[in-house]
């Protein structure tokens, strides 16, 4: 029996949303509507007496003041000509029905099963104008939904909605067994045809390790067929992908510079340059007795010592390919999904305290042909947008740090980068936090969402083989309700010390997190039919291998079970026991007692294949542009601030919550009104103390096309200057006040793997991650700051038919360091009339990727380079001027150089800069005013502190001139003006940049 | 002297209770934070404390509208002993304690028809709803007190900044005698309003477009507080945006955040009430 509800605004009320579709189809599509009213309809599948519906109707669902509401009919007005339904396709997240379940269930005292879907939202939209069907499906498709997790209706409304996104599959639930013994081709198709992604090599190595004697006797033994079956294949291909096994990081690489004639083996990037790095700082700490790095590289996030009371724990992740399909599910299920990360590190509970994003997208104004499945930039951009919105706000974690960098390479496949930082106790119960216990006979235990298609080999899924019943599961929506209960419950029993550890469910579902939280005990036994399903008929295997969200692992000793237990069913939070961790060295996977798995866990985790692969580099071939010599820099000014990688980002970091749980102390944007942007986030860890945090990123893939070592080593260097240029200070070895610094390192890169004719230029890519990777080595044990966890994506391309769109060598870092005191730290705008202006460090012409060539579509040769000697004696002595408390605003040179930063530095009051260039333009006119050399910065002083401030900075301080409050940016050049520009012309083109 | 209780409500998609917790530490109030199930399952009773509080949040995801599954539950679930939570606030109020409701808890206690509650009956007069900008947004505004208002948490307050971070903060007023009602008895407490407190309806100093231009609201007793606003978000100094210019023209200025004060107001006026009624 079906009941429908309808909700539809009083006419009187102002339809927000629907002015807001009218707006956005007639910018983006160029269609006009009219006026739009919207509806929600709640298709609701429980049996329910005529005045239970009614009572959940006008009760439960209206709101008296505004909404008019309709049982077992619709709104109808021949004032609206068409129509769009856009209903969920069977098994996508449907948070509002189930809420409607939960209220259903309080209103009408009904026990309910809330925990499957039986009310089914839609969302509704009526047009004015009379709008074809061709239009009508673009609104549908382009704006209003995504085809790929949504049913649409549309044409004239009839008064007739019929579609209910019920799952129903065929119970056929046979287990398959898997022929090896073929040859090579039909080995390869074995892994087409399942979606396995192994390749020869590795198909070959699983076939061996079935043909031994000894893999023989013991299938024998446990009544295993000799062949592998379905679930096996896919937990070793879920196992050895290259997401769970980082197959390019371990390889073994030869490496050959062409420009120097050296040549390398490389064993491993990972363990040579990351893990090293890491490992040599981690040295130094010891013996000088201060080591305040607890966990590095292994588990979900590295942990670093706050004090002995607490510890921080952060991870950075990417969710690009799903981002790419449907932009606002890929984000939302990558930030709950990385917020997962700290929550899941040691025995877990963390309590989450900031989430950072760093996009990189395609020009907004891109106006290429999209390609078949591509979206368009702008459309991504406004999806991720909203998916971070959500993830953020309603998980109550602030939105604290970002970047959004445009490029047209990435209007293939966006980069979507999410980090989150949290805190956790030094220890659980008299058990450090970080650490993961596990013993034989301890139990597994999931906790959280249930178990749909969702996920099953990810993005390769086919739409062509959906049908309309079929559970939708490439692309999924996060539900942050879900993960908010379960987070707050894991915190709390954690607290009660009822959870030994816990971990992550995320890629590869229970057989990523019980595969490898099995290791520390040396086995599993899995009883997937205790797992609770969204919709029953799941194959053991899609169960086992399925990326359903908002789930975790816990490890469970049987004397707490109980007591665990009762706070879930407290809490709201489902629970079920799965099975318990063993060492016999086996993986063991069963169904209703039958073994769907039985794997050697030393093959499992050890058995995939080491890669060979070859990096070659050659330097490109270069020049410097010719720039025309009579320049109107008030023009190009304008004409930077409103260019699309420095522009205001207010309207996106206004949508983003940044300040919940009131710790925020250096926000995104500040000033008197808030229009100054920052170089670093920070935070204060607690309301007792004034011990915080600050928080920063480092990403120019921009001089990648010039010089990738000096693009790593930059961007390395952006995040450190950033830290130091809010008063946060370099690691000291010799510091005994765990003055910590943790940074996640994120490599997005094209594919790499060199094929002469799918990838002919796979040598040089990998050639260029190769030099990413020295270079971070570099100025990690330079800077003495450590690595201590990351990811790497590994094919950021975009294929359609013979055309790829490929982003360029991309690499993220996102660092944390301690601040003592929050008070004492410094923020970019100008504070006061007269305080005088220098640029710390020095600038050379390095025009080369700058945003200045950039204008005149030029990339130039001399790129950026880091000077580590220099650099660390500058910020040795900005740390000495701030202990002093000399700099009133600081804020760091990146994109736009020296011009944009002062101009962004007067965002506030009626402030103004009269500045005097003097020396500075020795190196010419435009690098003075636009080179993006590293290492500098832009800061004020009062002139009282003149003195003291020059004899620290002594020769690594450049003035230049004043702060007025004539709201003008003046400029000279040896006394004549060459910038005489209002504040709030440059004001105006910097806020309209993305608008 | 016995020191005041505030109870700080989380669960259920909350997100606000610490730091609203430690404003009632910060103004020398003990504050405990308890999961509305506990109180649901009456292993905590609302009475043991002086003054009530929903934080801000996004409870059950803002499905089916900020607040309103939350106040569903308040209004109709019934507790072991057959009562509802709804039930128990108006004995709570009956005793002349307070409740203080941010952003989601003021919508929820719109929802629930604790406010602005003109005439005592608990139907719901106004809503909360999108704002004009169809937009959530983080960005701070000021405030001004409605001077004739009648309520023990804003003694002493003119224009406070404090951040707004609402998607559905637009209040809309039932009809027009409500209105004016609302009027009459000053229950609209605090309206948005420019750096001199001027009262506007302009964006973004106003966000939402607001019925009368109005930010929070009490009821006719002055006990029940709710704002869209986060004063809980302003409990230092450091917290506003323009912290570091402040500081550098009144290097003697407090540390306090100017949010802190309403939390001190409702704690003092409890304490100086007991001490009365201790006499």
């Amino acid at each position: 029996m079906k009941n429908q509800i309808q909700l539809v605004l009083k006419d009187k009320i102002r339809d927000v949303q629907g002015e807001k579709v009218q707006k956005v189809a007639q910018s983006f599509l160029n269609i006009n509507t009219g006026k739009v009213k919207t509806g929600k309809v709640f298709n609701v599948m429980y049996d329910l007496k005529e005045d239970q519906i009614s009572r959940f109707a006008n009760l439960g669902l209206r709101d008296d003041i505004i909404h008019e509401v309709y049982i077992n009919s619709f709104y109808q007005d021949t004032f609206y000509r068409s129509f769009v339904l856009v209903a969920k396709q069977p098994g996508v997240t449907d948070d509002e029905g189930i809420s409607a379940q939960k209220t259903l269930m309080d209103i009408l005292d009904l026990d309910l099963d809330t925990n499957t879907q039986h009310i089914y939202t839609e969302d509704i939209y009526l047009f004015e104008n009379e709008l074809d069907n061709n239009l009508l499906k673009e609104l549908s498709e382009e704006l209003l939904g995504n085809k790929l997790i949504q049913h649409f209706e549309y044409g004239k409304f009839t008064g007739k909605l019929e579609y209910i996104p019920e799952v129903q599959i065929d119970s056929e639930n046979k287990q398959l067994i898997i022929d090896l013994d073929v040859d090579d081709d039909a080995l390869q198709k074995i892994s087409k045809d399942m979606l396995l992604s192994l390749n020869l090599k590795e198909m070959k190595a699983i076939r061996e390790y079935y043909l031994q004697d000894r893999t023989r006797a013991i299938r024998k033994q446990n009544d295993l067929p000799e062949e592998p079956t379905d679930c096996e294949m896919e937990v070793l291909a879920q196992t050895w992908s290259e997401h769970c096994k980082h197959k390019e990081f371990a390889a073994s690489i030869k490496y050959t510079n062409k420009e120097t004639g050296e040549e390398e083996t490389i064993d491993s990037l990972f363990k040579t340059y990351i893990r090293r790095s890491t490992e040599i700082i981690r040295e130094r700490l010891i013996e000088a007795g201060n080591n305040w790095l607890l966990k590095i590289f292994t588990d979900n996030a590295g942990v670093v010592k706050i004090d002995d009371k607490s510890v921080f724990v952060w991870k950075v992740e990417t969710h690009n390919s799903p981002s790419a399909i449907d932009p606002y599910g890929g984000a939302i299920t990558g930030i709950l999904g990385n917020n997962r990360d700290p929550l899941g590190t040691g025995i877990g509970g963390g309590k989450l305290l900031f989430n950072t994003n760093v996009l990189c997208f395609g020009p907004p104004n891109y106006d290429k042909e999209l390609l078949p499945g591509q979206l368009h930039p702008k459309r991504i951009f406004e999806g991720v947008r909203h998916g971070i919105e959500d993830g953020g706000n309603k998980s109550g974690i602030p939105t604290v740090n970002g970047s959004i960098i445009f490029d047209d390479r990435y209007s293939g496949k966006p980069l979507v980068y999410c980090g989150t930082g949290g805190v956790m106790p030094y220890q659980f119960a008299g058990v450090n936090s970080w650490l993961k216990p596990i013993d034989d006979g301890d139990l597994i235990i999931m906790a959280g969402g249930r178990v749909g298609k969702d996920g099953i080999h990810g993005a390769t899924f086919s739409s062509a083989e959906i049908d309309e019943h079929s559970p939708q599961s490439a692309v999924q929506i996060g539900s942050p309700i879900t993960q908010k209960l379960l987070g707050n419950y894991l915190q709390e029993a954690a607290e009660l010390g009822l959870v030994k550890c816990s971990t992550d469910n995320g890629a590869g579902g229970l057989s990523s997190s019980v595969g490898e939280l099995a290791e520390i005990t040396g086995g599993a036994i899995v009883n997937l039919e205790k797992v609770p399903l969204k919709y029953s008929n799941l194959k053991p295997w899609e169960i086992f291998v399925s990326e359903s969200q908002e789930r975790m692992t816990l490890v469970v000793e049987e004397h707490n079970r109980k007591a665990l237990f009762e706070l879930a069913e407290d809490r709201e939070v489902e629970l079920s026991e799965i099975g318990k961790f063993t060492s016999t060295g086996f993986i063991d996977v069963r169904y209703d007692d039958k073994k769907v798995a039985y794997l050697d866990m030393k093959f499992l985790h050890e058995g995939v294949p080491k890669k060979y692969m070859e990096a070659e580099w050659e330097k490109p071939e270069l020049n410097e542009p010719e720039i025309p010599s009579n320049l109107d820099y008030n023009e190009i000014l304008i004409k930077l601030m409103g260019s699309d990688n420095i522009c205001s980002r207010e309207d996106v970091i206004r949508q983003y919550d940044h300040e919940v749980k009131g710790k925020t102390i250096i926000k995104p944007l500040m000033g008197a009104e808030g229009k100054s942007p920052q170089d670093a986030a920070v935070m204060r860890l607690n309301f007792n103390s004034f011990e915080g945090i600050a928080i920063s990123n480092g990403i120019c893939p921009k001089f990648g096309d010039i010089d990738a070592y000096q693009m790593s080593a930059g961007a390395f260097d952006e995040a450190v200057r950033q830290i130091l240029s809010v008063g946060g200070k370099l690691p000291d070895i010799n510091d005994n006040t765990n003055r910590f610094w943790t940074v996640n390192d994120n490599f997005c890169v094209p594919d790499s793997a060199y094929n002469p004719i799918s990838n002919p230029d796979g040598k040089l890519k990998l050639a260029k991650l190769v030099q990413m990777n020295k270079a971070l080595f570099d100025m990690s044990t330079f800077y003495n700051i450590p690595m201590t966890s990351g990811k790497d994506s590994m094919k950021n391309d975009f294929k359609s038919g013979e055309i790829k769109i490929s982003v360029p060598p991309t690499i993220l870092y996102s660092m944390v360091a301690k601040i003592d005191d929050v008070r004492k730290t410094i923020t970019s705008n100008f504070k006061a009339e007269g305080d005088i202006i220098y640029v710390l460090g020095k600038t050379y012409n390095e025009l080369g990727g700058s945003e200045f060539y950039r204008l005149f579509d030029e990339l130039g040769k001399n790129v950026p380079n880091v000077r580590k000697d220099d650099a660390v004696r500058l910020y040795k002595k900005i740390m000495k001027a701030n202990d002093l408390a000399l700099i009133a605003s600081c804020h760091d040179l990146s994109d736009g150089g020296l011009a944009t930063a002062i101009t962004e530095c007067a965002f506030t009051d009626n402030f103004g800069a009269d500045i005097e260039l003097g020396k500075l333009s020795d190196i010419g006119v435009n690098a003075a005013l636009f080179s993006e050399s590293h290492s500098r910065f832009v800061v004020s002083v009062k002139p009282e502190e003149k003195i003291r401030f020059e004899n620290i900075l002594a020769d690594d301080a450049f003035y230049i001139g004043k702060v007025t409050l004539d709201n003008k940016l003046k400029v000279n050049l040896n006394g004549k003006r060459i910038i005489n520009i209002s504040m709030n012309r440059l004001q105006s083109a910097w806020e309209k940049g993305l608008l | 002297m016995k020191k005041v209780k505030a109870l700080v409500i989380t669960g259920y998609g909350i997100n606000c209770e610490e730091e609203l917790a430690a404003a009632y530490k910060l103004a020398g109030a003990e504050s405990k934070i308890v999961h509305l199930n506990d109180i649901f399952l009456e292993k905590e009773s609302i009475h043991e404390y002086d003054i009530l509080n929903f934080p801000g949040g996004f409870s059950f995801g803002d499905d089916l509208g900020s607040g309103k599954v939350l106040a569903n539950k308040m209004k109709y679930k019934k507790m072991e002993s057959g009562k509802t939570l709804l039930d128990e606030i108006k004995d709570f109020l009956t005793q002349g304690k307070f409740i203080f409701g941010i952003c989601n808890g003021f919508q929820f206690l719109v929802k629930m028809g604790l406010l602005p509650n003109t005439n005592g009956n608990f139907e719901q007069e106004v809503t909360l709803t999108r704002n004009n900008s169809a937009k959530y947004e983080d960005r701070w505004i000021h405030l001004k007190k409605n001077p004739k208002c009648n309520t023990p948490f804003l003694k002493d307050i003119d224009i406070i900044p404090c951040p707004v971070r609402h998607g559905e903060g637009k209040l809309i007023i039932k009809n027009e005698e409500i209105k004016k009602e609302i009027q009459q008895k000053n229950l609209n407490t605090f309206s948005y309003c420019d750096a001199n407190g001027k009262i506007t309806s302009e964006y973004p100093l106003n966000p939402n477009g607001a019925d009368l231009d109005c930010a929070a609201l009490t009821d006719p007793t002055g006990q029940v507080l709710g704002m869209m606003p986060h004063p809980e978000a302003f409990l230092s100094l450091y917290n506003h945006p323009n912290w570091g210019q402040i500081k550098r023209q009144n290097p003697n200025i407090s540390e306090d955040g100017e949010g802190l004060k309403i939390f001190k107001n409702i704690v003092g006026h409890i304490n100086r009430k007991d001490r009365e009624g201790a006499k």
